[in-house]
């Protein structure tokens, strides 16, 4: 009996796992700014990836690395895909079903990079990894165009404290 | 005596920092001379009869720049005999990203319809005084008189995903200005794309 609900237990736990995975909303610069907004003290951390970009990929477990490490501290991190619109049932969903990301995982909706890449950060040339480190409360915003390590994540989330 | 110091130290920084971001729009360029792969080497003084170049960073592995090829080709159809021409710079470390030797560029030029040249850039020289950051990132130059200067920093257009009915093609209209006498409107553009790969310098 006891083993039967250990097993449903299991199976519950892996198919809520993966319908969690498979969550991407839609986010505009305007929401993400909201959503710093409201979120007083916490720091945000919000990588800008694509499912296209090699280096992002590779750099994904270390933000999952910190969302573990750091669950129980007033930290964010916000996964922000810039694949387009159209390439969310047919890349990002099922590349999220492959790699089972924890972290929140977002979709950029937004079309005129003109105009959001500069929104996101004035540093930003646009080339990918990038990520946007964010404590509105402190009013600190920092912004760098590079693949983080995990230590690297650390050292700069402290140095937000 | 203070305030000296502080000012030389701030001049500096300011000349660091140029260095680093690379050439901005109506610098002068400086001639490279790089290795093609056909292992001929290649100069903006290989071109005499040009009035000024198309010089693309790109690249074998990203799927943007990929993305552009065909587009690259349209630009070297359209220019190439105008004065014009398309020159590709592969701006990655090969030791940094696995794809991007000197070889698998051949291989890569074979495979596509790439109708210009495509240079490796061994040790990342002329990308860094390019200030390359992303594939592709595009380089519009003119030529006046001796000096070869930048004209247009950015994207090739809007589209990257190829999709979108409202195209602005920059490059393309930066290049018409250009032979109409006239200055490229924008004369930068931002895009997104994938990053230049170094070794990493921890």
């Amino acid at each position: 009996m006891l083993l039967k609900l250990g097993l449903y237990t299991a199976l519950l736990n892996t198919l809520l796992l993966h319908a969690m995975a498979q969550q991407v909303s839609l986010v505009t610069v305007d929401e993400l700014e909201h959503r710093f907004t409201a979120g007083g003290d916490t720091t945000y951390i919000v990588n800008f990836w694509a499912t296209w970009c090699s280096p992002c990929v590779d750099e994904l477990p270390q933000f999952e690395k910190f969302g573990v490490t750091h669950k129980d501290e007033p930290v964010k991190i916000l996964l922000v895909s810039v694949d387009a619109r159209s390439k969310l049932r047919t890349n990002v969903i099922p590349f999220m079903q492959k790699v089972q990301l924890h972290n929140e995982v977002l979709l950029l909706n937004e079309t005129n990079q003109q105009e959001y890449i500069d929104r996101i950060s004035p540093e930003w040339s646009g080339s990918l990894p990038a990520t946007l480190f964010v404590n509105k409360g402190k009013q600190l915003r920092r912004f760098q165009e590079k693949e983080f390590t995990y230590d690297q994540l650390v050292t700069i989330y402290r140095s937000l404290k | 005596m203070r305030s000296l110091l502080m000012l030389s130290l701030l001049v500096l920084g300011i000349t660091a920092h140029a260095q680093e971001t690379g050439y901005q729009v109506g610098d002068v360029v400086t001639d490279f001379n790089l290795k093609n792969i056909d292992n001929k080497n290649i100069s903006l003084s290989s071109y005499p009869d040009a009035k000024g170049y198309i010089v693309i960073f790109g690249c074998n592995t990203c799927p943007v720049s990929r993305g552009y090829e065909n587009r690259m080709v349209a630009l070297q159809q359209q220019f190439g005999t105008k004065g014009y021409p398309v020159i590709m710079i592969n701006p990655n470390d090969p030791e940094a990203q696995q794809g991007e030797a000197f070889e698998d560029m051949q291989q890569h030029y074979k495979k596509s319809s790439l109708n210009f040249p495509y240079l490796e850039d061994p040790g990342q020289v002329v990308t860094r005084r390019f200030g390359a950051l992303r594939t592709p990132h595009v380089f519009v130059l003119q030529k006046n008189n001796k000096d070869v200067k930048v004209a247009y920093i950015g994207a090739i257009d809007n589209d990257p995903d190829n999709d979108n009915g409202s195209r602005i093609n920059y490059v393309q209209n930066a290049v018409n200005a250009l032979m109409a006498g006239k200055q490229p409107e924008p004369p930068f553009t931002k895009a997104v794309g994938c990053g230049v790969k170094s070794k990493r310098s921890s």
